[in-house]
């Protein structure tokens, strides 16, 4: 019991400091909410102490998937954030049932124009190019437009000479777009590759979910390959997998910590820490003349 | 080029059992085909052959995604699904290719990655992922062929080529009609309707432009007329040996850049 006590102070004093930086009328609106099911542990959590906490759990330390928005309030230095192809979109794109309908619902509850957000940002002073996947447009799938924002993203990139960070939440590739969303995988690595030829640093960072197409094209590609606690992470998905093995796949298969004890990523770090964590291997890279 | 067939029609000739698999074509292809094993890392992956030949007297390295051609080679080769292993033997020979100045002959016939606790505890989704880095800048021509199934990121792993192409009654899709239809309308039974959905046929690939070239069947079927095919892949194979050959690397690797690069819609 005590112990337990202590560790809940301690984190509420870890996230004291952050609590200042969240806007206090965004979180009035969120006080009266219903409160949210955590689908680690499956605790209840009332939206106002999701924002107090950095949208992670309290009692388990489950990372929810973030929107952009709050990504870019708890990633970057202030105002430093310059978005580029905004303006791109997949409306009109093709006529796949339902498809345009999805696109337009996801616009409206996102205020997002796609999945993918990139830019130019500065973290700790210094300039990145930067691209934020919102898990909550169409499952962050990657379509024609994302791949597309993407591989733009690694050419200035290396034109520019600016370290690369892209935090990925993606279920995959986006099925209503066939076979050309297939294709963004291989267009994206190939612009890694070139970035890599020309001593590029990619910092790839994994968040809840990263699957399919996308953590098999570039969000495993990173020099550095960081995740978020908890999150899923994989190429298959589960069900099909219980379904080929006929076996049902322990609780943590799949998860950041699972994937750090098998080699496939460099560390998992909290999200209170990751500013700080790319700021410092940032520098860590710097090229001296 | 025009389609007659139905695309649900392409995928049974794709799937059909007596349709000639990699392991029946190499030795046409090919000639002294010596199989190279491992990923001197964990072990062989049956459901990726590999090694080095002849082509017409040019030494070539064939990587090549083989489906069984009864139970026991498809137990084998898990039906022809490939594991990290696979891709990462596929891997460590293009590299031997580069050093060794050997274009590269690629087969894709797959309905797709394995989906398995193992593939994925030895990191599926890092092995594609790679491997569609690596031959995207591998310093000598690849050429692929997909034969009959091209199914998903783990189809896409060996088709990062210079000259990509598709037999007639080759389908190449996100996923097969069947989990289509089951993500979309919730039913597996409706994988007919998926397939004239997703646009897989070679047809519709040539149409957008992804593949260079459809490989034409005869109208007896592959399976009756095997040698039909063979001789169409071999004028390809020799032609693009002739002029893929005489780049100049960095012409070669900016060709296929591009190649990719351009696939969809630009912004
Ligand atoms: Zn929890």
């Amino acid at each position: 019991m005590n112990t337990q006590f202590y560790k809940r102070k301690e984190r509420l004093n870890l996230f004291q400091k952050l609590f200042t930086k969240v806007d206090k009328t965004d979180l009035k609106n969120t006080q009266d909410s219903t409160p949210l099911m955590c689908p680690s542990c499956n605790t209840p959590i009332s939206q106002y102490d999701l924002k107090v906490h950095l949208s992670v759990c309290p009692n388990c330390n489950f990372h929810f998937s973030l929107g952009v928005q709050e990504r870019i309030a708890q990633l970057v230095d202030e105002k430093s954030f310059k978005e580029l192809y905004r303006s791109a979109k997949s409306n009109k794109i093709n006529d796949f049932p339902e498809y345009q309908k999805k696109i337009a619902k996801a616009q409206d509850s996102t205020g997002l124009q796609e999945a993918v957000t990139t830019g130019i940002a500065e973290i700790n002073g210094k300039t990145v190019a930067l691209a934020i996947m919102d898990a909550r447009f169409i499952m962050g799938s990657m379509g024609q437009i994302v791949g597309e924002k993407i591989t733009r993203l690694i050419e200035v990139a290396d034109k520019k000479k600016y370290p690369l960070i892209i935090l990925s939440a993606s279920g995959g590739a986006r099925m209503q777009e066939g076979i050309l969303s297939l294709f963004q995988m291989s267009k994206t690595a190939s612009a890694l590759a070139r970035f890599d030829e020309h001593g590029g640093l990619y910092i790839s960072v994994l968040t809840h979910p990263t699957t399919g197409g996308v953590s098999a094209s570039f969000a495993m590609l990173g020099d550095i390959i960081i995740a978020e606690p908890k999150a899923l992470i994989g190429f298959a998905g589960r069900r099909v997998i219980e379904k080929t093995m006929n076996e049902q796949l322990p609780e943590a298969f799949q998860k950041s910590e699972f994937l750090l004890e098998k080699g496939f990523i460099d560390a998992i770090v909290h999200r209170k820490d990751l500013k700080t964590t790319l700021s410092n291997l940032i520098l860590m890279h710097k090229v001296s003349s | 080029m025009t389609q007659k067939n139905s695309a649900w029609q392409r995928v049974l000739n794709a799937r059909k059992t007596d349709r000639p698999k990699a392991l029946d074509l190499i030795p046409y292809l090919f000639d002294e085909f010596f199989e190279l094993s491992g990923d001197r890392a964990y072990g062989d992956d049956k459901a990726i052959v590999s090694g080095l030949a002849f082509f017409e007297g040019i030494p070539v390295t064939v990587l090549a995604q083989s489906k069984g051609r009864n139970l026991e080679e498809n137990m084998a080769c898990h039906f022809g699904m490939a594991h990290p292993e696979g891709y990462r033997k596929a891997m460590r020979l293009a590299k031997q290719a580069e050093k060794f100045n050997r274009p590269i002959v690629c087969i894709v016939d797959t309905a797709g990655a394995f989906p398995g606790k193992g593939a994925e505890e030895r990191g599926q989704a890092e092995a594609i992922a790679s491997s569609l880095k690596l031959f995207s800048s591998i310093k000598v021509p690849v050429i692929t062929f997909v034969l009959s199934e091209g199914g998903s990121g783990g189809a896409l792993a060996l088709s990062v080529a210079d000259r990509l192409y598709m037999l007639e009654n080759a389908i190449y899709s996100i996923l097969s009609p069947e989990g289509f239809a089951s993500i979309l309308w919730k039913d597996e039974s409706r994988a007919q309707e998926a397939a004239e959905l997703m646009e897989c046929t070679a047809y519709d690939l040539y149409a957008k432009g992804i593949i260079d070239k459809i490989i034409m069947e005869p109208t007896e079927g592959f399976e009756n007329n095997k040698s039909f095919v063979i001789t169409a892949m071999k004028n390809e194979i020799r032609n693009d040996l002739s002029a893929l050959r005489k780049l100049k690397t960095s012409t070669l690797l900016d060709q296929r850049y591009k190649k990719f690069r351009d696939i969809g819609v630009k912004i």
